[in-house]
């Protein structure tokens, strides 16, 4: 009874455990072990070297995608971030029908990225959206085609997904904002002051946590998009708005090349572990300071 | 998925009393949309005539490509279906990995060898014995007019690239887009193969999308062809991201654009719409001529078993039959592989395709397409591909382009 009593939580921890070890690390030491054959159609076990690594880091087009990465990342977290803020303040002045405000901008979130790729496709598309109704009203010039043009395609994909994740990012902050000790706010408001400096000094430093968990959310959001470049722009024109994720959907599903995808595969796992790593450390080391 | 066998089985032999072997066959394939489907019901329902029982395995998507993710599957867990929708070196690419089936002796007593061109009955067999079977021929190197509008600017069908490029400025200059096109990867390397193979001819197409030849991939003519597609970009509307090829064919029905470079699919899409060929719509080769093919078939894997034995040699049967290549290819819009099909109820497009690929059997210019998977297995077609529409989709200059091309193709192989 007693040892049940002790081992009951290691007896229902222990299948997701052997899950995740499987199912997770397993998988990723099989892919590990892929990248250095050279298998192409089906998976192939002899050991081969470095030669896909060496393929892959030759490739233009897997330059373009994490170049690709970087930029819309960048781009994504950080205009989200700021304009989910500014929403988030904007809100908080007690404003009326605040309700309706919020609920409009955090309406986008509950959409599929497949859907918001559609819509913005047709949006974006100089022949039938924003261009074409702004020219339809006589201003003939007017060009808006960054979708068909190779060097700027990747802002549209910045831009649809800002617009779907800013307002799940002003609700974080808001709720970050409303959390904060409103007695302080008054003794600030009675020593006089400024608005301004009562938010730069004293509600965005005591909402750092919630900046860290918005940045996770967005960080992987913004990893993890595949949907959202194959409904706007399927990687185009030509492979200009390819990421690493959707190269390596092209190796492996399309062009029987696992090695290949891969290889691709254990490199975006490195950037992530880049990211995640100094997060965990600084989260994990003892804090002296409580 | 394996109840439905075994119990049209069970049926089978409740209602037939002790059958020995009745043929069986799960056939994946990726013919999923109207005219496909109809085509594939046309095989079930003669297959069934004939005694055997027929699972269907349609897998949609990504244009066969999650349909090969559903047969990595199944082979990896050692229960390939019978027969497998595949083609063109892929055949040999899964032969390499897993082996296929010999269906020599059904190709044998049909008497494949003779009707069939030869160029294509080498992509049925695997080291020399027969292992898949084609159903039909699609022509890829069709180019598709508006024949109100080229009438209306006094234009023939061009047959040489300049006498393309003079049409187009002439239609330019009056304010019609020239050439309908998609931008999706795949349409920019249809444009760019027939563009190899009318600038360089059937031997240049040989050497450097067939063999590969490193000569012919850095060659002065290659330099020519992609000259040609910045000039071709010329002629393409703005709106091209992106765009379906079927919609890109709309726009010539509706007259929005003159020309389309597109395989006899693009057919279908005239005739469902009620445009007639010579009358509303005109059909004729790329200019220079030739015959890319892209030429569907069906592969057969290793199975145990008698019935399912049975059931492939009965499907093998059964798509090399001239009634059911004959019903088939009219659905779909291509021509038969069997050259001895009798071709009265076909149109004029197709019998101008049945035409040339006697005429390319004959004189070599019958070459498998690279842009559709004829040509090139998945790594080196896909890195060509990549160089093609990267160079198409920017302002990366011709030297640029056949420089990356080699770079590519070498660390492809």
């Amino acid at each position: 009874m007693e040892w049940l009593e002790r081992n009951v939580p290691k007896l229902v921890l222990a299948p997701s455990f052997v899950a995740i070890l499987v199912f997770v690390y397993g998988f990723i030491a099989w892919t590990a072990w892929i990248s250095l054959t050279r298998s192409r159609l089906m998976p192939r076990y002899e050991f081969e070297g470095i030669g896909q690594y060496e393929r892959l880091f030759a490739a233009p087009r897997w330059d373009v995608a994490m170049d690709n990465l970087f930029i819309f990342g960048g781009l994504f977290i950080v205009i989200s971030m700021v304009i989910g803020l500014m929403l988030a303040i904007f809100l908080d002045q007690r404003i009326r029908a605040e309700g309706v405000l919020r609920t409009v901008y955090l309406y986008p979130m509950a959409l599929s990225l497949i859907v918001t790729g559609t819509a913005w496709k047709w949006i974006l598309n100089p022949g039938l959206g924003i261009q074409a109704t702004v020219r339809s009203w006589g201003f003939e010039n007017f060009t808006f085609d960054w979708l068909i043009r190779p060097e700027m395609a990747i802002y549209t994909i910045v831009l649809a997904a800002v617009w779907q994740a800013s307002g799940f990012v002003m609700a974080l902050f808001l709720a970050g904002l409303r959390s904060v000790d409103t007695e302080i706010i008054r003794a600030a408001q009675v020593d006089g002051i400024p608005t301004h400096r009562i938010y730069s000094a004293i509600i965005i430093p005591t909402m750092a946590p919630i900046f860290l968990s918005a940045f996770i959310v967005l960080a992987h959001l913004a990893i993890k998009a595949f949907d959202l470049v194959i409904a706007l722009t399927n990687g185009g024109p030509g492979y200009a708005t390819d990421l690493p994720a959707t190269y390596m959907y092209a190796m492996a599903f399309s062009r029987g090349d696992l090695g290949q995808a891969a290889a691709s595969a254990m490199v975006m796992m490195m950037v992530i572990f880049a990211i995640v790593v100094p997060y965990l450390y600084s989260e994990l080391r003892p804090r002296h300071d409580k | 998925m394996t109840m439905k066998p075994l119990l049209a089985a069970s049926t089978a032999v409740m209602l037939a009393g002790p059958v020995l072997a009745e043929p069986q066959a799960e056939v994946l394939h990726w013919w999923t949309s109207g005219g496909e489907a109809r085509s594939v019901a046309v095989l079930q329902e003669q297959f069934a005539a004939e005694g055997g029982s027929w699972t269907d395995m349609p897998v949609a998507g990504g244009g066969g490509d999650a349909a090969m993710t559903a047969l990595r599957a199944r082979v990896l867990s050692g229960n390939a279906p019978t027969a497998v929708q595949l083609k063109g070196p892929a055949i040999q690419e899964w032969y390499e990995e897993t082996g296929l089936a010999d269906i020599g002796p059904v190709a044998e007593e049909n008497g494949w060898e003779a009707v069939l061109p030869v160029r294509i009955a080498e992509h049925m067999q695997c080291e020399g014995q027969w292992c898949a079977a084609p159903v039909n021929v699609h022509r890829v190197n069709w180019i598709w007019g508006n024949k109100q509008i080229l009438d209306e600017h006094g234009i023939a069908m061009p047959t040489t690239w300049e006498e393309f490029n003079a049409a187009a400025e002439t239609l330019k200059a009056a304010g019609v887009t020239p050439l309908a096109h998609g931008g999706q990867s795949w349409q920019d390397a249809t444009v760019f193969e027939t563009v190899v193979l009318g600038l360089g001819g059937p031997e240049f197409y040989q050497q450097a999308l067939v063999d590969l030849d490193p000569q012919a991939l850095n060659s002065d003519t290659m330099r020519q062809v992609f000259d040609q597609m910045r000039v071709i970009r010329g002629y393409v509307d703005d709106n091209f991201s992106g765009r379906d090829w079927n919609l890109a064919t709309a726009m010539v029905m509706n007259g929005e654009a003159a020309f389309q470079i597109m395989g006899d699919w693009a057919k279908g899409e005239f005739l469902a719409a009620d445009k007639k060929p010579g009358v509303d719509f005109v059909c004729a080769e790329t200019p220079g001529g030739g015959f890319l093919y892209n030429v569907d078939s069906f592969a057969f894997f290793k199975v145990d078993g008698d019935d399912r034995q049975q059931g492939q040699a009965l499907l093998a049967r059964l798509i090399m039959g001239e009634g059911f290549q004959k019903t088939f290819n009219l659905n779909k819009g291509s021509i038969p592989a069997r050259t001895d099909v009798a071709l009265d109820e076909f149109d004029d497009c197709a019998r101008q395709s049945a035409e040339a690929m006697n005429a390319g059997a004959e004189n070599g210019s019958l070459l498998p397409s690279y842009a559709h998977g004829m040509a090139l297995r998945g790594a080196p077609a896909g890195a060509i591909t990549d160089v093609v529409t990267a160079h198409f989709n920017s302002d990366m200059t011709s030297d640029e382009a056949v420089e990356q091309l080699a770079n590519a193709v070498a660390s492809a192989m």
